[in-house]
């Protein structure tokens, strides 16, 4: 690098001040989930463990933080299904309108959540069908197929095609082909995938208020919780959760396909 | 007149079965606006080792790669066995390849890898596990089962992918240049391997290289390729001794080509002729030239030392040059060298200077 003493001191300091800037208020809600107070004021009174057995004994919080799992697992299985398919025909057949596949599949996690929403909304009222649980699904598996898709064509890309001819040449069947030789090679990249999916459905909040109908998800929960005061402890111990069960899932995705390139998950 | 007599002038009648084990009519195969594959026909026997040489991108492999059903041909039959497999997926042809790059399932051990043919039909574990075995001993890796791919030497690999795509006892075995990514010494030994191999198991081998001198050593016949077309079918003498066209004269050893106004001062004659470097012998200026012969004055241009051999490049007065190679029997290094632009008089007999087609 050619730059100065100067520059360098400057551009470290600027760096912390935004690592800070990131880091400290998700900080302060670890800090005041422990908090022995009622209200979110620092100091911290005192360190406790009281608000995870009020927030573990509050029925809407249960509640909510199932719809999110049931949301989360049955959009990254509807993402993992179709993902996966799409990802082995635009990598391994040649067919008319392929690269535009390829573009429409990935272009949902561009679009802003709320158009998403909008559109879902939309649709699913133009055909009477039944805002809940399903459309929450139908709704993230939109945009959490783009992880499992990107996921599975890199190490689709990087997986030589002899292997599947030599497969096909001993006699396999494509069912046998992809069960014995395709999926152990992409197995580690779907995972990957499926995890980050999982954790992008997890958190989502903009497209699931359009479409949860009487559904309350985690976040929508949080959301509609913190502006009550007495809640906001509780609400810390949610958010929490919340982000442990996004977290994890992403470090162990990275580590999964240390070697591919990790879509980014937006929200 | 024997069925292997010399005089044939291109391809080499063998004793035919009476069915080919392969059979293309008229093969075509059309990438986008490439046409790799232009129209060939040709019959395989039974049991013969067969080579399909050229230069890469002469359609030798896309041919081989729709004989094994990896690619459709775009026009034209293909018949294994007399029956039209055509259209036939890769799992539904009695055929087996060995891939260039070998393509071992690097998540399967080198026993799973040989037994995957046999997994995938179905066949019981221990019935499996006697013939992985046998499959093993044959290419002798026994006691490596149990080894991952990656902890294989490329020699080593390339017995494993042999054995795999042996142990469904194929009709026809299709090899796609095996050889080519392992070291000379290896390569040789494998040479000699694969046609033990093929002898031992009776099997058709088709084998595809850009190596002239692997597909003379180790075929029954050849066809060699060019621009997706096949230039001549015969055995190995055939082809080197009596090349048909230029293209197989130059592919297939050194091209010597006399032609235009070189070929009608030389030998007399209008039209295309080529003559083997090792049939012309290097004399005086003054050396007699035999009534079946013919002679050629020039000076020597240039010497290349090639230990048994040595290679002189020689400009005739009449205008092109030749190659002629002299085995080094009494010769030293320092000998051949210093005849660089000595004139001298090179002698060939007649039958050894061979018309060619010019399809070029």
């Amino acid at each position: 690098m050619t730059t100065g003493r100067g520059t360098r001191i400057a551009l470290s300091i600027v760096s912390a001040l935004i690592l800070v800037f990131i880091y400290v208020p998700i900080g302060l809600i670890f800090l005041y989930a422990f908090n022995d107070a009622a209200s979110a004021a620092w100091p911290p009174a005192g360190l406790t463990l009281r608000w995870f057995a009020v927030a573990f004994a509050n029925t809407a919080l249960q509640q909510a933080f199932l719809a999110s799992i049931v949301a989360a697992l049955g959009a990254t299985l509807l993402a993992l299904t179709l993902g996966t398919l799409a990802a082995l025909a635009v990598s391994r057949y040649h067919f008319f309108g392929r690269e535009t596949v390829s573009f429409v599949v990935i272009f949902p996690i561009a679009l802003p959540g709320i158009v998403t929403g909008i559109a879902l909304l939309t649709a699913f009222a133009q055909i009477g069908f039944p805002l809940g649980m399903f459309t929450i699904i139908v709704g993230h598996a939109t945009f959490c197929i783009v992880l499992v898709y990107n996921n599975a064509i890199a190490r689709l890309r990087r997986t030589a095609r002899s292997f599947e001819e030599a497969s096909a040449d001993l006699g396999a069947d494509t069912f046998q082909t992809f069960r014995y030789v395709t999926f152990p090679a992409l197995r580690t990249s779907l995972l990957a995938g499926a995890l980050l999916a999982f954790a992008l459905s997890f958190d989502e909040i903009i497209v699931t208020l359009f479409v949860a109908g009487g559904v309350k998800t985690l976040p929508v929960w949080i959301f509609q919780s913190f502006r009550l005061n007495n809640q906001i402890p509780v609400v810390n111990v949610a958010g929490l959760i919340a982000i442990l069960l996004s977290v994890i899932p992403v470090y162990i995705a990275t580590r999964l396909s240390a070697d591919d390139d990790v879509t980014g998950a937006r929200g | 007149m024997p069925a292997q007599s010399v005089d044939t002038p291109t391809t080499t009648s063998r004793p035919r079965t009476e069915r080919a084990a392969v059979r293309l009519e008229g093969v075509r195969k059309v990438f986008g606006d490439v046409e790799a594959v232009a129209g060939i026909d040709l019959e395989i026997d039974e049991g013969e080792f067969f080579s399909m040489l050229g230069p890469s991108g002469s359609g030798k492999t896309t041919t081989l790669r729709m004989i094994a059903g990896f690619e459709l041909p775009t026009a034209g039959r293909i018949l294994l066995d007399g029956e039209d497999v055509s259209q036939r997926p890769p799992f539904e042809r009695d055929v087996n390849t060995v891939f260039q790059d070998y393509a071992l399932f690097p998540h399967m051990d080198v026993g799973d890898n040989v037994a995957y043919g046999l997994m995938v039909r179905k066949v019981p574990r221990e019935a499996r596990a006697l013939r992985v075995e046998d499959a093993l001993r044959m290419v002798r890796l026994q006691g490596l089962d149990r080894r991952k791919p990656s902890q294989l030497s490329g020699g080593q690999r390339q017995r494993v992918a042999l054995a795999r795509a042996l142990i469904n006892r194929p009709r026809v075995l299709l090899l796609d240049e095996p050889l080519g990514a392992l070291d000379l010494k290896l390569r040789e030994e494998m040479q000699i391997e694969l046609k033990r191999i093929q002898q031992e198991v009776g099997i058709t081998f088709i084998y595809v290289t850009h190596d002239q001198e692997e597909a003379l050593t180790m075929s029954d016949r050849l066809a060699v390729f060019n621009r997706g077309r096949i230039e001549q079918v015969g055995a190995p003498a055939d082809v080197y001794e009596r090349p048909a066209t230029a293209f197989v004269a130059g592919f297939v050893g050194t091209s010597n080509l006399l032609r235009g106004a070189v070929a009608e001062a030389v030998v007399g004659r209008t039209g295309m002729f080529t003559v083997r470097p090792e049939k012309i012998h290097l004399g005086e200026p003054g050396a007699s030239v035999g009534a079946d012969e013919i002679g050629a004055l020039g000076q020597i241009r240039d010497v290349v030392y090639v230990g048994p051999d040595t290679r002189y490049i020689v400009a005739l007065d009449a205008g092109a040059d030749l190659v002629v190679t002299q085995q080094n029997l009494a010769t030293s290094s320092t000998e051949a060298l210093v005849a660089r632009g000595r004139a001298v008089r090179l002698v060939w007999k007649r039958e050894h200077c061979l018309p060619i087609a010019d399809l070029a």
